[in-house]
């Protein structure tokens, strides 16, 4: 055995990279709840791909068939409709673990130097993430993924001078049709699942450059020879990290945080599994009831909603009365993400130690994402138009004070190490 | 117990409302997937009422007799009116025809209780009422001018749409209270209601028929997956017991 890997070793870099990355990796050690979710949403990406693989063996990607596949698989297919649901609660889940991990981010500062192209590359994941969600979305060529698709992309028409013709480059065809099912296939399946896998390579290599944030927000890699013996972290670490520093305060990736991170699939795993076997439809919300009628192009559904966890960009979308300018807003609510790293100019990263004005900045955020949630779903009132305008302003505000006060913040002291 | 607490918790989320333009109460329909005799009861209105025109072109057959305990030559005998063994249920109307006839192709019903939800479908269809404007003698009171005539007269009797004076902002209204039947039905009102709850139960149940299969897998997965989480958080404790 060890013959074998002598051999391969020499031919390949494998226990080397075992090592860097995983065995001899240093994290640190007061890692909490938070931090459960990168490893959930690997476990997700991993999830789609191959539930999605054995879907795409029964699935018919025209027009006339796609409706009809999908009842096939869900009913014919031995355990079909389990990998079916595994996919559908699976895109969900996704977007929970992947909103509470960007929050965590926000929290305790992690997209400040030196992690801005960390941050970047998990913004692009983000992006590419929505634009996967919506594809799939209309694979089963139900009311709702026809009309969703309708509503989504006649955004571009929205566009001055090239709107109509890239509208009709993006369906293929004049009207949605199964031109465009074929197409979002290809996209959904391949391409934009490649860029993904891409992309996460890159954000957990970026992420393993520079090592882990903490809930402190302090470092952990000291500077070469400013650290006593004594004070080290008791563990063999990798020569590439402790050539250049003196680290303290982490332990080896492996074992201690696989099986930390094993705890939190299984609780993760519980709750995913009472929502697949249990209300897999979550009350119409993964699932909405009118997908479940073929896509009909002469009979709109009574109220167009997007799935969930596109609504507080909907709610947007919707809060400006100018269409062009609404379209605008709703993609400037995710450009403005990207640039949080450069907008908080404080030194200081975690929420633990910044001011009180910081805090109440981040639950405005939170609350205003929450309610833009709420309000995007609903049927448009009146009402629901002032609050949708109210919020949609509130989040633009959180970025807006961010760069205002973060220059000269009132903070508290950071402590020289992480704290229990 | 578990699917309410998810339904508890989905609940919280504000739903899409989807019922044809009505937007009142619905009575609710205490149907049961386990009860196989409700569900062969259901099945024969539905072969013999509904089928002629409304497809269920996505559930087969032999799927059906297995699942509700139906012997495959007694089920083929008594209840299989249309297309060959082991295929999707078609309808025998011709689809042109009935867009004619009817003012659209009727729906399929396969999987019509995902669509409009098991109470809608309950209250739909004992709240037609005889109304002599329309092509078919019929209305329904929750479904304004619907297309179909109402079917199941027969077993019903003639429904009769039932109102009361109320005092309504003020003012002296019509209350729609609810049907009553002429009583020229084979069934009593009591059995037609049961009858209309087999028929709900049946829909359900070719809507998700592995429904009650997902969640007795459901109670393994999880049984396995809190001792499994338990046997986790052990391990866990093991290897981090040393660190400070």
């Amino acid at each position: 055995m060890s013959r074998l890997m002598n051999w391969i070793d020499k031919r390949l870099p494998v226990s080397n990279s075992l090592k860097l990355h995983v065995t001899q990796y240093p994290a640190p050690k007061n890692f909490n709840f938070w931090y459960l979710m990168g490893s959930l949403a690997l476990v997700v990406l991993v999830n789609q791909i191959v539930t999605g693989i054995w879907l795409t063996m029964n699935y018919d990607t025209s027009a006339t068939g796609a409706f009809a596949s999908i009842e096939y698989i869900m009913r014919d297919v031995e355990y079909g409709w389990l990998l079916r649901y595994m996919h559908s609660t699976g895109a969900s889940f996704f977007f929970i673990v992947v909103y509470l991990h960007m929050f965590r981010g926000l929290m305790y500062g992690s997209y400040q130097k030196p992690r801005e192209l960390l941050w970047v590359f998990g913004m692009l994941i983000f992006l590419v993430l929505m634009a996967e969600a919506f594809m799939g979305y209309m694979l089963p060529w139900g009311q709702m993924s026809f009309w969703g698709a309708q509503v989504i992309i006649s955004l571009f028409g929205a566009i001055p001078y090239v709107g109509d013709a890239l509208t009709t480059w993006i369906r293929g065809d004049y009207v949605i049709s199964g031109a465009t099912l074929n197409r979002f296939f290809a996209l959904h399946v391949i391409a934009l699942p490649l860029v993904l896998v891409i992309l996460v390579f890159l954000h957990i290599i970026a992420l393993h450059e520079v090592g882990s944030n903490n809930p402190d927000g302090v470092d952990t890699k000291k500077p070469k020879g400013t650290v006593p013996d004594e004070e080290k972290a008791p563990f063999e670490f990798h020569e590439r990290y402790t050539n250049k520093y003196d680290i303290v305060d982490s332990v080896p990736f492996h074992p201690y945080y696989t099986v930390k991170d094993i705890v939190g699939l299984a609780g993760f795993l519980i709750l995913f599994a009472l929502v697949l076997f249990f209300e897999p439809t979550m009350g119409g919300q993964f699932l909405e009831s009118p997908n479940f009628e073929a896509a009909d192009p002469m009979r709109t559904p009574e109220h167009i909603a997007p799935v969930w966890y596109f609504t507080p960009f909907y709610a947007i979308l919707a809060a400006v009365p100018n269409a062009v300018l609404g379209v605008v807003m709703m993609f400037l609510a995710i450009v403005v993400l990207f640039l949080v790293p450069w907008l908080d100019r404080s030194t200081v990263r975690s929420v633990r130690y910044r001011s009180g004005f910081h805090k109440a900045n981040l639950a405005l955020l939170v609350v205003s994402f929450v309610i833009l949630g709420f309000v995007g779903a609903l049927p448009p009132t009146e009402f629901w138009t002032v609050v949708g305008r109210i919020f949609t302003f509130t989040y633009f505000a959180f970025f807006v004070l961010l760069f205002i006060y973060s220059k000269n913040e009132k903070t508290k002291p950071v402590p020289e190490r992480v704290t229990k | 117990m578990i699917k309410r607490f998810i339904l508890a918790l989905a609940l919280l989320l504000p739903s899409v409302a989807f019922a044809a333009g009505y937007s009142g109460p619905l009575d609710r329909a205490n149907y049961d997937l386990r009860d196989k005799e409700s569900l062969q009861r259901g099945a024969q209105i539905y072969m013999n009422y509904c089928l002629a025109c409304h497809s269920m072109q996505y559930q087969r057959y032999s799927r059906t007799f297995n699942d509700l305990g139906i012997p495959q030559e007694l089920g083929e005998e008594l209840l299989q009116f249309t297309s060959s063994p082991g295929m999707h249920k078609t309808s025998a109307i011709d689809a042109d025809a009935a867009a004619e006839w009817f003012g659209l192709t009727p729906p399929d019903l396969t999987m019509v209780a995902r669509v409009r939800g098991a109470d809608w479908i309950y209250t739909y269809l004992r709240s037609f009422y005889a109304d002599d404007s329309r092509p078919f003698g019929a209305n329904n009171a929750i479904f304004d001018n619907v297309g179909m005539p109402h079917v199941l007269e027969e077993l019903q009797g003639t429904p009769r749409r039932v109102t009361e004076q109320r005092m309504v902002d003020g003012e002296m209204t019509d209350v729609y209270v609810g049907i009553r039947s002429d009583g020229n039905g084979t069934m009593s009102p009591e059995e037609f209601d049961q009858a209309m709850l087999d028929l709900t139960n049946f829909l359900v149940y070719t809507g998700e028929p592995m429904i009650l299969e997902r969640q007795r897998m459901g109670y393994f997965v999880i049984g396995f997956l809190i001792v499994f989480l338990i046997l986790a958080i052990l391990l866990k404790k093991e290897y981090w017991r040393d660190i400070k």
